[in-house]
């Protein structure tokens, strides 16, 4: 038995967050693995505050116009469109 | 058990450093007009309307692309069996994996299938394919080579690095994809005007090599003897080494696990089917019909990794995985620098591990994360990395990985070439 619980409650929940449906086999073995893998991870609790002292700056540019992609290209991967924009799911 | 998911020739220019050269790029790479799959069923179809960055370079080049080769899926394994497309067989090892995620990219250059090719290094998915395969694989520096195109998985970490069957080949490949990128804003200028290929000239004279002792420690036994007849032969040829230690290591593949889901949790919400990607074409609640597409399009180990990262951003436990986990990289950070300015290098076995055997990971996940123990140190660090042909164990090649400070790949490139 591990000391964290991952319940296939859990597991349903964070699921459900991410939208990713998942059968219930699925469910049961993420269940297991998910307990291992965050028990695995509680070894984190032990390191220190460390000073994060990035030496970076911003990288900026001017903001002017140009090309990109055509409307056509950037529909060209959708599975439905209508009228040169993209169509979701119907939802009734 | 194919090196490539889409074997489609895509001709440069007649004329640059590149020209009459053949390159297999890995398919999370964008390449304009050829389907781009990132190893998921997820985008079986899809097609990018554009050129990744390194694409572009590599045209410019004169390198004649041989196709887009096959990986984890999303770049998320060590041995290329997450694929939608089935495993990649280790050219050199029969019935053994090639490494991953750019599995398919080192079988390339290994079976001759290919001069030079590219793939991209999240937690050692250069490095770790390059060992398994023997062949020479760099993970450049942060920020020297521009990440545009390249489909996010964890884009703190990530950068895209060459194969090559040497380490003067892989080195004049990454002079052709280094530099600034005004698409990438994380890019630097370190890499504009490189010769790294010049740096491959065997001279360890002096070099000073450091051993971190808990990189070399947990590993398998022959691949600790077949590490150290390497070193010995960099000592032979005037190069110094000496121990050091890097106590933060212990808590580097957490970390990276950490923060590689967080930002894939991220990285992955763009799937949905709407706009690319595999749709199912449901009807009814978004939410539900995003759910199921989402179910059909992601394999295995991408659930996995993404519905982990859900729950370490998730309210109550940010703090508790998240926060520690960035608290561990600037430790491990703070280890190599004190480390590296004390050495000029430093040296362990890429992999701790010979080749594993066709299907015996997949089972247990959390056994395969820690296969990549000596390479994700270097991710959070942002380092550059190399791992170069060491010799084989029982008949299984053996990487030796270098690492230098930042932007120091010439470094890294001289003290390789001397296996070379």
């Amino acid at each position: 038995m591990s000391d964290t619980e991952a319940t296939p409650d859990d597991v349903r929940h964070v699921a459900e967050l991410a939208r990713v449906d998942l059968d219930e086999d699925e469910v049961d073995e993420f269940a297991d693995q998910f307990a291992d893998i965050l028990d695995y991870f509680h070894a984190l609790d032990e390191v220190p505050t460390v000073e994060r002292d990035a030496d970076l700056v911003n990288v900026m540019r001017p903001d002017e116009v140009r090309e990109g992609l055509s409307q056509a290209e950037a529909l060209s991967n959708a599975d439905e469109t209508e009228d040169g924009y993209f169509r979701g799911p119907n939802v009734s | 058990m194919s090196i490539f998911i889409s074997e489609e020739t895509v001709e440069g220019a007649d004329d640059g450093p590149l020209a009459g050269t053949t390159v297999a790029v890995k398919d999370n790479i964008s390449t304009e007009g050829v389907r781009t799959t990132c190893g998921s069923a997820m985008l079986e179809d899809y097609v990018p309307p554009y050129d990744a960055t390194v694409v572009e370079r590599l045209k410019d080049a004169g390198a004649d692309i041989v196709g887009k080769t096959n990986m984890d899926e999303f770049g998320m394994g060590t041995t290329t069996e997450t694929s939608a497309f089935g495993a990649t067989e280790n050219p050199v090892a029969d019935g053994r994996v090639p490494g991953g995620s750019s599995g398919g990219s080192a079988a390339a250059v290994a079976a001759g299938e290919a001069d030079l090719a590219l793939g991209s290094d999240t937690g050692g998915s250069v490095r770790c394919p390059a060992a398994f395969c023997g062949v020479v694989g760099i993970k450049p520096t942060y920020g020297l080579v521009s990440r545009y195109g390249l489909v996010a998985y964890a884009n703190s970490l990530e950068q895209i690095g060459p194969f090559g069957s040497t380490v003067e080949e892989a080195a004049a490949l990454l002079d052709v994809i280094a530099g600034p990128d005004e698409r990438d804003a994380t890019t630097r200028k370190e890499g504009a005007d490189s010769d790294y290929a010049a740096a491959a000239d065997g001279d360890v004279d002096g070099l000073s090599i450091g051993v971190p002792t808990e990189l070399v420690e947990g590993a398998d036994e022959g691949v600790v003897e077949t590490f150290y007849d390497a070193l010995d032969q960099l000592e032979a040829q005037g190069a110094t080494t000496h121990e050091v230690s890097l106590e933060s290591v212990e808590y580097a593949v957490q970390a990276y696990y950490v923060i590689a889901m967080s930002e894939a949790s991220s990285n992955l919400a763009r799937f949905d089917g709407v706009r690319y990607g595999h749709s199912g074409g449901y009807d009814g609640n978004w939410n539900e019909v995003f759910g199921r597409a989402r179910e059909e399009g992601f394999g295995a180990e991408v659930k996995r990794r993404v519905l982990l990262g859900t729950y370490a951003l998730s309210a109550g436990y940010h703090d508790k995985y998240y926060k520690q986990a960035q608290d561990a990289r600037a430790w491990v950070k703070q280890d190599f620098d004190e480390a590296l300015s004390e050495a000029d290098v430093l040296a362990s076995p890429t992999m701790p591990v010979p080749p594993m055997e066709l299907g015996e990971s997949l089972s247990d996940p959390l056994k395969m994360y820690l296969a990549d123990a000596n390479t994700v140190p270097v991710n959070l660090a942002d380092l550059p990395a190399i791992s170069v042909p060491a010799g084989e164990t029982d008949g299984l090649p053996v990487g030796l990985q270098l690492v230098g400070p930042a932007f120091g790949e010439e470094t890294i490139i001289r003290a390789a070439s001397a296996l070379d």
